[in-house]
């Protein structure tokens, strides 16, 4: 079970593989599609790429929930729980 | 008066080259680009040969880009940024650059589309389920997805088109770029075509049509149009662009043009899917109007870059097609085909060798048809090694046929 520091590195190499961001850029406070720069498709990659990562499952409907690093850190580690 | 346009820009990557440089290079010195096949898919296959082309596009573009587009995509854009860059165009920022977004546009062509993220994303869908197929496999495999990707690379906002053919597309792409600045809907059209279709399924396909070489064990000689050994075209894949530019475009920003992309002709056969007209009076029509079009007659032809496959009936076909419409003056045309070293990029082939038709009317030299042990008698000046053009003002043409009996013939002439 990954705790929430090893998230948000695994997320950050998974944004920077499908959207080209640089991994240290990818912190808790960047939201995705407006600081990040990520497109709609892209971040339907991120959240499956993520899913695969962490074992979780991701609603599409929680996927509009998720505006920053933060927040999808947040939902990964509690989807573990 | 007709507003003439004139070919600026050239871009390609080949199974011979990874440029216009490298590939027109390869194309003088007779060097094949074919292979035998290391995938693993190939093992089972009756042909086991292609060419692939020389350079992998992931080794040209940015990672990122590269995985949002489907490899037809990637071998189009390789192609597009040299021809822009060539014209003497820049990217984007409009800093400097003359150029109006809303008075240019692309008409860029495939024959297959995007076949491998299709194929790969139904593997995924079957091996890992729906959630697993990719966002973005519409926009790759569409066949629009090359043509978009350049226009909005380089910024086309007079229209961007995808013309489909078969193995005509390129030529098609082209005649429709020509016909665009002519009825002065766009000033600079960034025309060509794009294959990646190096796949099982597509040469299983095509295998099961009867099509393809089986020359497995000698790679180098299997692409042999006009030779009495042949047995039929290998796959190629690869992208071809050409920049066109209507005169008075290129004349006030100080271009260097090519050749003059003269005039087109475009025909249909009517006849069969598969199988051309035998008396090839489908292509004698398209050559015959792409002559009207430019104006040319056929003695200023001294050169044809000719469809010419390496398929048994084809070949034939077209050669009493090109002296149909040249008549006595097909005497004087020195004709070639460079599938002979590329292989057949089918939606590219057009485009690949109207690139390689206007180098040689600039250059006056054709390259050569390798292969070419024992030619048939088809009564035409093939050119079984590198010839020379004389000097003037000459003319050539680009032949491209297409299943489903499309014809496009291009006219060139130098300037």
């Amino acid at each position: 079970m990954a705790n929430q520091t090893e998230i948000l590195n695994d997320l950050a190499t998974i944004v920077e593989d499908i959207a080209g961001v640089d991994a240290a850029d990818v912190q808790l406070d960047k939201e995705f599609i407006g600081d990040l720069d990520v497109d709609s498709l892209s971040m339907v990659e991120i959240v499956v790429a993520a899913e695969e990562k962490f074992g979780v499952r991701i609603p599409d409907d929680e996927v509009k929930n998720l505006k920053t690093v933060g927040d999808a850190v947040n939902y990964i580690d509690q989807a573990q729980g | 008066m007709t507003t003439r346009v004139l070919v600026t820009g050239l871009g390609t990557t080949s199974p011979v080259g990874g440029d216009v440089t490298s590939t027109w290079a390869a194309l003088l010195s007779g060097q094949s680009g074919v292979d035998t096949l290391k995938h693993d898919w190939a093992s089972d296959l009756g042909t086991q040969i292609a060419a692939e082309v020389a350079v992998d596009p992931s080794d040209v573009l940015e990672r990122v880009k590269a995985r949002r587009l489907d490899r037809s995509g990637q071998l189009a854009l390789v192609a597009a940024l040299e021809a822009w860059k060539d014209a003497g165009f820049r990217l984007g920022d409009g800093d400097g650059d003359a150029t109006d977004p809303e008075r240019v546009a692309v008409a860029l062509a495939s024959g297959i589309g995007g076949v491998q993220t299709l194929l790969s994303n139904y593997d995924a869908l079957r091996e890992k389920g729906p959630r697993r197929v990719s966002p973005l496999a519409i926009p790759m495999l569409m066949p629009n997805g090359p043509a978009a990707s350049i226009g909005l690379t380089i910024g086309a906002k007079a229209g961007v088109h995808t013309p489909v053919s078969a193995c005509a597309s390129g030529n098609e792409a082209i005649s429709l770029g020509i016909d665009m600045i002519r009825l002065g809907r766009a000033d600079v059209v960034v025309v060509g075509g794009t294959e990646a279709a190096v796949h099982a399924l597509p040469m299983a396909a095509f295998g099961q049509m009867m099509a393809l070489s089986k020359r497995n064990d000698e790679p180098d000689k299997a692409s042999r149009p006009w030779d009495k050994g042949r047995d039929g075209f290998v796959m190629g894949e690869g992208a071809a662009v050409l920049v066109l530019e209507s005169e008075a475009h290129a004349q006030a920003r100080g271009a260097t043009a090519y050749a003059e992309a003269a005039g087109a002709g475009i025909t249909a056969d009517s006849h069969d899917i598969a199988q051309p007209d035998p008396a090839g009076l489908g292509a004698t029509r398209a050559m015959k109007r792409a002559l009207e079009d430019a104006r040319l007659d056929p003695a200023d032809v001294v050169h044809i870059n000719a469809h010419a496959t390496s398929t048994p009936q084809g070949d034939v076909a077209e050669a009493m097609a090109i002296r149909e419409a040249l008549g006595g003056a097909a005497d004087r045309a020195v004709v070639t085909s460079t599938k002979s070293m590329t292989g057949h990029l089918l939606g590219a082939a057009g485009a690949l060798e109207s690139v390689a038709t206007v180098l040689a009317l600039r250059d006056r030299v054709v390259p050569p048809t390798i292969n070419l042990d024992d030619p048939e008698d088809v009564g035409l000046d093939l050119a079984s090694t590198r010839r020379e053009l004389p000097s003037g003002d000459l003319a050539a043409m680009n032949n491209s046929f297409g299943f489903g009996g499309h014809n496009v013939a291009i006219a060139f002439r130098s300037v």
